[in-house]
């Protein structure tokens, strides 16, 4: 049996991804056939196979990205009839594609969400779905299918964020509110706190707005939940979903978990924390499945209102728009004050208007005491 | 305060001989001798030679003559040199002491406390290297424990001295000379417990005994890439602390055994097989086992390590486990 | 009734009474395990010690109540000479819970603590260790008792029989060894398993002070075992007797005994010592037909009782599977 391996194609390549297997197990492969197609940080590249047999079986799939050297297929050799020592914990060596492996958790995780599990490629043990899989799928972060042959991550990723924002519209049925909230106590705490501060630690508004929504969802329990199984099922810790904007296209939701536990100061530093990972592509898998409601912020793009779709199985999401100065009654007098809207797009089935007004309401009496949070 | 793990183990025997005058030590040189591993040594002149008895090779009539000791009102801790050594007294070990409670309807009590070193690591080859106190796991009737830490070669005899059937401590020959800390303030752990020695969310690596810090080892390698793994601690073999094996289980998903026991019929084999019962729906990975090569243990180094498990192949067993690309 | 001294024989009347009925109870009562045994009241090995009732009463006689026994897995006759009822014998063959051992054990774990009967071991040679642990903690604990500890000629080809004499000589533990040999380990004659048939002569090799004693005659059982009890009681360390010895029946309940012929258990049966015993009783006026045929009866009226009781035992609910496997207390 000969190893087909990811190729060095450049001195300075560490990895590549797969993007398309060329040849099928079962396929007889000659020693200079083209066998797969890698993308790397050069471009596509075909590559070719350096035995001549039959391709006995593919142990990386299309999407994944491997270091160098790593064994991506076995191709049984003419020469040799009996078949190889598997490796340790292997199973026999299948005659063709593996059939899907799923875990247990994942398996109980996808009947509990509702997902299909033939629509995901697991990343986990000799390629088994996960239940990080099975949840990332759910609230539709970046998700590599099997579904169909597709050559650019990006399409995946919009493919993936599009199966699960139709879900979620089909499925859940939303209604919007919004507030314009007076930050000025909050910018004034903020100018304050973070004059005495060196650069590395100011603070900024997300900060306070993040754990703002975070207490206030202690008191709106019915908010902070799954829907799974046809009922809403509320969850012990409140982990913030972050929407972070990829530069590559597409978004990803890491979530802070326990945010309400956390102090303006560590969720700052965690939130910086989390979005240098989410942009390097280092989350943990638990950091993508833990999310118990999203919060969305355009307002560095300038927009005014976000009016956000829930991410299945969370029930709402909040959203703030961008910061900014405009006039404002105050006993009567017309005065410049600092403002943002906050939005909340809910789910019907869990909640009504009434009390998602009055959690809007809750989130701008706590930004009115910044100190206290 | 600082000691070598030999020195916890003396102290511990010197505890129990101070605190008991029922308590007595016998075994193949561990008096005059000093015993094979030093652990007794000293204890002769304090204590003298009707409590700290030499006995001929006879392990199978010592461990018995421990057995009827303990059955007439004594609390006799037998050392037997080795486990390699036990198996020559294992008709007294599995006939006797683990039967006589149940067979003689609750008559008879065995309060016997038999100590061992076990394991590999020191080239001493195939009849000296063995690690078989997942046989003795087997048995109904006794506890059987593997001290891991300093605390707990200290504090388990004395604990075991309190119970009233037969423990069985098993002592990995290459802890005897390592430097540690001991507690001299807190309670002993109790006996049954299992203990979670490093916290994580990723990964179980579930291990005791010389094996422990190799563990420890592997989890700090892998924090370094970012994965989280919890190490348990298992303490005690039989009964095994479950719920502890499940809770951690249920908390990463994931599970590695590492057991220097061969594989086949494995302490570790148990171990998933518990897992598999009680916790299958949490599962996220197979679980992995980190167990001896399948051979006896030969004598030159780099086989003998090869043959055990190791902290490179312990954190390869959690790469397996974990999902690509994580961490 | 007269005390009448019997010079001949060294005993009173009544105590050869005592003699004869122990050894008939025994004798009564194995024949009767025998009937249940095919009724299939009492499963599982039954090893009957018809043929060798003269050691275990000789033997026990020369015991006080707070010497230990150890024995063997042929052991019905050694816990009836030492007292433990027929009742809570034949409970435990039932595997009733109002057995000697709640029924966990069976025949051939017969135990009774308060008699201090510790027990039938079922591993050849498994009980001499533990015997030499008892008198360990008696030493230690500067008690009186004696541990007397019986095995067969079958255990003396075991390396636990020559490690026990060794310790226990080593340390000069009062410990009383007493080999029952009856000729066969189970069916290899002594002849086949030992290149030394004299088992008294071992007992040497360790500095062990022995006597072998005709097996078949009580009195000369009962004589020598004092003297060996006294020995040890001295502080000299362990003693050794050899009882010579038959089995009439089976190794256990049947066999073919294709490895004895049937002449020479027709010769071994001539020496019955039940029915020497009483001959002997007899000759000296010690037992009349009158007394003879008294015992006999209330001798078969305390074996129904004991059937009624073990007949009457409640076996232990299945919940009660996992009990008497940790002590609670130390």
């Amino acid at each position: 049996m000969s190893e087909f391996r990811m190729p060095s194609l450049g001195a300075d390549m560490a990895a590549g991804t797969l993007l398309e297997w060329l040849k099928q197990p079962g396929d007889r492969v000659a020693r200079g056939d083209l066998i797969a197609e890698v993308d790397t940080d050069k471009g596509v590249i075909q590559v070719e196979a350096f035995t001549t047999g039959t391709l006995e079986r593919i142990l990386v799939e299309p999407g994944q990205k491997v270091p160098v050297g790593t064994v991506m297929a076995l191709i049984r050799d003419d020469a040799v009839t009996a078949p190889a020592a598997a490796p340790p914990g292997a199973g026999p060596p299948a005659a063709g594609p593996l059939p899907q492996r799923v875990s247990p958790l994942a398996r109980r995780r996808a009947q509990e969400l509702g997902v299909d599990l033939a629509s995901i490629q697991g990343t986990g043990a000799e390629g088994a779905v996960t239940v990080a899989d099975v949840e990332r799928l759910a609230r539709g972060a970046i998700m590599p299918t099997a579904t169909p042959a597709v050559d650019d991550s990006a399409a995946r990723m919009r493919g993936a964020i599009g199966a699960a924002m139709a879900r979620s519209k089909r499925e859940i049925p939303h209604y919007y509110l919004s507030n314009t909230i007076d930050l000025g106590p909050a910018m004034a705490w903020l100018a304050e706190q973070n004059q005495s501060r060196p650069v590395a630690d100011r603070l900024v508004a997300a900060a306070l707005l993040l754990k703002s929504v975070a207490l206030a969802l202690r008191d709106f329990p019915e908010l902070n939940a799954w829907w799974v199984n046809d009922r809403a099922v509320r969850q012990p810790s409140i982990n913030l979903g972050v929407a972070v904007s990829l530069r590559q296209g597409g978004l990803i939701v890491p979530a802070l978990e326990a945010a309400d536990q956390a102090s303006v100061d560590e969720l700052m530093r965690r939130l910086t924390d989390l979005v240098a990972r989410a942009k390097g592509g280092a989350l943990r898998a638990s950091e993508l499945a833990s999310g118990t409601l999203t919060v969305t912020s355009l307002g560095d793009r300038g927009v005014d209102i976000v009016l956000g779709v829930i991410y299945p199985p969370q029930v709402a999401l909040v959203g703030f728009g961008r910061i900014a100065e405009r006039p404002w009654v105050v006993q009567g007098a017309v005065l410049p004050r600092p403002v943002v809207s906050v939005s909340l797009s809910a789910d019907h089935r869990v909640t009504d208007g009434h009390r998602g007004a009055l959690f809007l309401d809750r989130i701008d009496q706590l930004l009115r005491e910044p100190g206290a949070l | 305060m600082k000691a070598t793990y030999r020195e916890a183990v003396r102290m511990g025997l010197r505890n129990a001989l101070l605190s008991d005058p029922r308590v007595f030590l016998m075994g193949e040189d561990v008096g005059r001798y000093g015993g094979s591993y030093a652990a007794s040594r000293g204890l002769l002149e304090e204590f003298g030679p009707e409590r700290i008895r030499d006995t001929p090779l006879s392990e199978s009539a010592f461990v018995g003559a421990g057995i009827g000791a303990a059955m007439g009102g004594m609390r006799p801790i037998v050392e037997v040199m080795t486990v390699n050594f036990s198996l020559l007294a294992l008709d007294q070990i599995v006939n006797n002491a683990a039967t006589l409670r149940h067979m003689s309807g609750g008559q008879l009590a065995v309060p016997l406390t038999v100590r061992m070193a076990t394991g590999a690591g020191r080239q001493l080859a195939a009849q000296h290297s063995h690690s078989l106190e997942g046989w003795y796991a087997h048995i109904p009737g006794i506890t059987v424990v593997a001290p891991a830490t300093h605390n707990d070669a200290r504090d388990m005899l004395g604990l075991a001295l309190k119970e009233p059937d037969p423990v069985f401590i098993f002592e990995h020959l290459m802890l005897y000379p390592q430097d540690g800390e001991l507690d001299e303030t807190g309670a002993p752990m109790p006996l049954r417990q299992a203990c979670v020695r490093r916290t994580g969310t990723d990964v179980s690596v579930i291990t005791y005994g010389g094996s422990l810090g190799k563990a420890l080892a592997a989890a700090e390698r892998l924090a370094a890439e970012g994965v989280s793994a919890e190490v348990l601690d298992l303490r005690c073999l039989r009964p095994l602390d479950t719920e502890a094996i499940l809770g951690s289980v249920r908390r990463t998903h994931r599970a590695v055994i590492v057991d220097e026991g061969w594989r086949s019929g494995s302490l570790a084999a148990e171990i998933t097989a518990r897992i598999m019962e009680g916790a299958f729906y949490e599962l996220d990975a197979p679980v992995e086992r980190v167990c001896s090569a399948e051979v006896p243990i030969p004598y030159p180094k780099h086989l003998e390590d090869a043959a055990l498990p190791q902290t490179a192949t312990i954190v390869e067993a959690v790469r397996r486990v974990l999902p690509k690309g994580a961490g | 009734m007269t005390v009448t001294a019997a010079p001949g024989l060294g005993i009173e009347r009544a105590q050869a009474h005592e003699i004869l009925r122990a050894m008939l109870l025994i004798r009564r009562f194995e024949e009767k395990c025998a009937e249940l045994y095919g009724l299939e009241k009492i499963r599982g090995f039954l090893h009957l010690y018809i043929g060798e009732e003269a050691v275990a009463v000789g033997a026990l006689r020369a015991l006080a109540p707070e010497d230990r026994v150890v024995a063997t897995y042929r052991e019905h006759g050694h816990a009836l000479a030492r007292g433990v009822p027929a009742g809570s014998i034949l409970a435990e063959m039932y595997g009733k819970a109002n057995g000697c051992s709640r029924g966990r054990g069976g025949s051939m774990h017969l135990f009774d603590v308060s008699r201090r009967f510790y027990g039938g071991y079922a591993i050849v040679g498994g009980g001499l260790p533990v015997a030499v642990g008892l008198a360990l903690a008696d030493k230690l604990r500067g008690e009186k008792a004696i541990t007397s500890c019986f095995f067969g000629d079958g255990a003396v080809a075991e390396g636990e029989f020559h490690e026990s004499l060794n310790l226990a000589a080593l340390w000069k533990l009062p410990v009383l060894f007493l080999c029952e040999n009856n000729r066969y380990a189970m069916g290899t004659a002594l002849e086949r398993h030992q290149s030394q048939t004299d088992i008294a002569a071992k007992a040497a090799a360790y500095a062990i002070p022995a006597e072998a004693v005709d097996g078949m005659d009580v009195l000369a059982v009962e004589a020598a075992t004092r003297r060996a009890a006294t020995s040890v009681r001295s502080g000299a360390g362990p003693f050794l007797v050899e009882y010579r010895t038959y089995r009439f029946r089976a190794h256990s309940m049947y066999d073919a005994e294709l490895y004895r012929s049937r002449e020479e258990v027709e010769q071994w049966k001539r020496r019955d010592p039940l029915r020497s015993f009483e001959v002997l009783l007899t000759g000296e006026g010690l037992l009349s037909d009158q007394e003879r045929e008294a015992m006999e009866q209330s001798v078969q009226a305390e074996i129904r009782e004991a059937e009624a009781e073990a007949e009457a035992g409640v076996i232990e609910p299945v919940a009660d599977l996992l009990r008497d496997l940790q002590g609670t207390g130390p």
